[in-house]
């Protein structure tokens, strides 16, 4: 006489909440995204080993320099001399303010030191120059 | 008397949700840039606000164009500045480091010289101008 087995309980799992878990995903992601906003100039930046990160994306203003004394503000050329005004506009708006110098590994010192003087005229003085890790 | 006809109850087909929230996600999942900005940070000193200090708590460190390294009047080595500072600052804490460059160093080597100062752990730098600026 053969034994009748007993139905197995189906083994399957549930996939009905895929579509929650997707979603909590994605919320995720649209809350912790900050979009990136300038391209910048095509700089080179210098590595080093003793870096720090910045705080926040909101509070950072990004000055690019490239080697050939081209200096850029959030996207706009502008003239090295001219970065005091368009920088004291900035700190008036966000008094917590950081810059991060992404300038090439070949500008001069001469322009690194223009923008220093520029900066201080602004009162823009949390600075961070930007570099990667080094291997 | 009319009878009136019950209808059929009416769903959206919500089978394809699944694949719209992928879609969604795997957008947000490429454009996330997870935040790189890391740099070496310093405080600028405030305009107008040049202090005098006493010589012997300065070491000079000057940076030329070929990316030599001067400090203290002797030459040195960029990755020996590290273990020269730290020497430096274990006989005297109040020590100031000034990093002196020319018009035609290259940045480059600038960071080299704050990044190994930095790892000293020193954290009073100074940043003088080049001359004639």
């Amino acid at each position: 006489m053969q034994i009748e087995r007993k139905n197995k309980a189906n083994n399957e799992i549930s996939t009905s909440s895929m579509p929650d878990i997707i979603f909590m995903l994605l919320i995720f992601f649209m809350v912790t995204t900050v979009m990136r906003e300038f391209d910048g100039l095509n700089v080179l930046i210098p590595s080093a080993k003793m870096i720090e990160k910045l705080e926040s994306k909101r509070n950072t203003v990004y000055i690019w320099a490239s080697k050939d004394g081209v200096i850029s503000v959030n996207d706009r050329l502008i003239r090295p001399k001219n970065l005091a005004g368009v920088m004291y506009d900035k700190i008036v708006s966000n008094p917590k303010i950081t810059v991060s110098l992404k300038s090439d590994e070949y500008a001069s010192m001469e322009l690194i030191s223009e923008i220093h003087t520029q900066l201080r005229q602004a009162n823009a003085l949390k600075l961070s120059y930007s570099a990667k890790t080094e291997e | 008397m009319l009878k009136t006809r019950r209808r059929p109850l009416q769903e959206i087909n919500s089978s394809s949700m699944a694949d719209i929230a992928f879609l969604l996600l795997v957008f947000f999942l490429v454009t996330t840039t997870i935040s790189m900005d890391k740099g070496i940070s310093l405080i600028l000193p405030a305009e107008g606000n040049e202090l005098e200090v006493n010589k012997k708590n300065i070491v000079e460190i000057l940076v030329n164009q070929s990316g030599k390294v001067l400090m203290g009047n002797s030459p040195v080595l960029i990755k020996n500045i590290q273990s020269k500072a730290q020497k430096l600052m274990d006989s005297n804490p109040k020590l100031i480091f000034s990093v002196q460059t020319t018009n035609e160093t290259k940045y480059k080597s600038y960071i080299k010289v704050l990044d190994q100062l930095k790892l000293a752990g020193a954290s009073k730098i100074s940043i003088a101008n080049p001359p004639g600026n």
